[in-house]
């Protein structure tokens, strides 16, 4: 019943804000560069940092020209400085896959919380739209505050 | 209470009466856009063509600067990842288009994007003198 529980508080416009564990906390930070804050926030939130590896970070930020089906291409300096700092503060795959993971929305553990109805709900609600338009069920997002129990 | 100074009745009247789309900073992109696309005025209805169209030469995810943006451009867009968009239209958000790396930044990516390539100097100023006109 927690996915009642959180549309619900969605919908009534309550702000999910319960703290998770220490671990947790460290992986949803906020992210704090103020040039990737507002670079990578333009389109859908500054996702934390902690959520993706290093490669990851790498990958994305060497396929900005088509990134998802858009062109968020940046100026070189910039393009280097966010990936600089992305890179940095994320932790690498000892052995990375061949194509590391570009959604923090495909990842296993991220799947086990999020059952595939979530992404249906989440595609068809007008006010959400997409499972990767997070702060629209856990509030605090932006803030690195997302649900617990 | 002090009565304003004639100086200051003066300078009120003179922002009171300058059209909404006059701001220096917007004014200097669109007149740097005259002189790339050596014209000295840009066409609103062309600008309203191009934006409200769609296109196929683009991403198959983003046919029409509408697609974000919205029909209703002094209304708010959402972004695909399901963002508000401020609005388009000067007359209701007036900070729009002042900032000229903002503009190249968006332009480059969302023309890219839409259109398949670049926008023209041209087709550039005939957006922002149709999104000022709104
Ligand atoms: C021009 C718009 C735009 C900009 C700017 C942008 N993104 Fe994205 N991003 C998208 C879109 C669209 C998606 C896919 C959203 C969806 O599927 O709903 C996306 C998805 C993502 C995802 C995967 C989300 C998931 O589902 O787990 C990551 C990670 C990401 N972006 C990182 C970045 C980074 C890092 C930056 C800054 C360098 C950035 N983005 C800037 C448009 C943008
Ligand atoms: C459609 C609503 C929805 C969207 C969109 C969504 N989530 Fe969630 N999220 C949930 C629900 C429901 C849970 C399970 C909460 C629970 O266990 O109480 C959850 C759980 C989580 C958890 C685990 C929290 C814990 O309990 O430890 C994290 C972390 C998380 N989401 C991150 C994200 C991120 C990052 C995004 C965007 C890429 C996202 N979520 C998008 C609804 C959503
Ligand atoms: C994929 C979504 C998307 C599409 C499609 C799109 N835009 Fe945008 N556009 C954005 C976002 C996001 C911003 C930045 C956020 C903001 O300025 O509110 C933006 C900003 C802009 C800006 C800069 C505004 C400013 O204040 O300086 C211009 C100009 C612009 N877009 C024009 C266009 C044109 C012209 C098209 C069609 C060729 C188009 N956009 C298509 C998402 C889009």
């Amino acid at each position: 019943m927690t996915t009642r529980r959180i549309l619900l508080a969605t919908a009534l416009g309550v702000a999910l804000a319960t703290p998770l564990s220490a671990d947790d906390n460290e992986r949803v930070r906020p992210v704090t560069d103020p040039l990737t804050r507002a670079e990578c926030s333009a389109c859908h939130m500054a996702y934390p940092v902690g959520l993706l590896r290093s490669q990851s970070w790498e990958r994305i930020m060497g396929t900005l020209s088509d990134h998802f089906g858009e062109d968020a291409s940046l100026d070189p300096a910039s393009t280097e400085a966010i990936r600089a700092w992305l890179v940095n503060n994320s932790r690498p795959y000892a052995k990375p896959p061949a194509e590391p993971p570009m959604r923090i929305s495909e990842l296993r553990w991220f799947k086990r919380e999020h059952g595939s109805r979530l992404f249906t709900v989440a595609r068809v609600s007008k006010g959400i739209g997409s499972i990767s338009n997070c702060q629209a069920c856990h509030r605090g997002a932006e803030q690195g505050l997302f649900e617990d129990d | 209470m002090k009565i304003p100074s004639k100086p200051t009745i003066l300078a009120l009247a003179i922002i009171l009466a300058t059209p909404l789309a006059a701001n220096p900073a917007r004014d200097a992109i669109i007149n740097a856009l005259k002189q790339q696309a050596g014209v000295s005025s840009f066409s609103a209805e062309e600008g309203k063509a191009l934006f409200l169209a769609t296109h196929s030469g683009g991403k198959p995810e983003t046919p029409s600067c509408t697609t974000c943006h919205g029909t209703n451009l002094k209304a708010g867009g959402k972004t695909r990842a399901g963002k508000p968009i401020e609005p388009m239209a000067v007359s209701v958000n007036p900070q729009r288009y002042t900032d000229p790396a903002k503009v190249e930044k968006w332009f480059r990516r969302n023309c890219n994007s839409v259109l398949g390539r670049e926008c023209t100097p041209l087709e550039k100023g005939n957006i922002l003198a149709y999104l000022s006109s709104l």
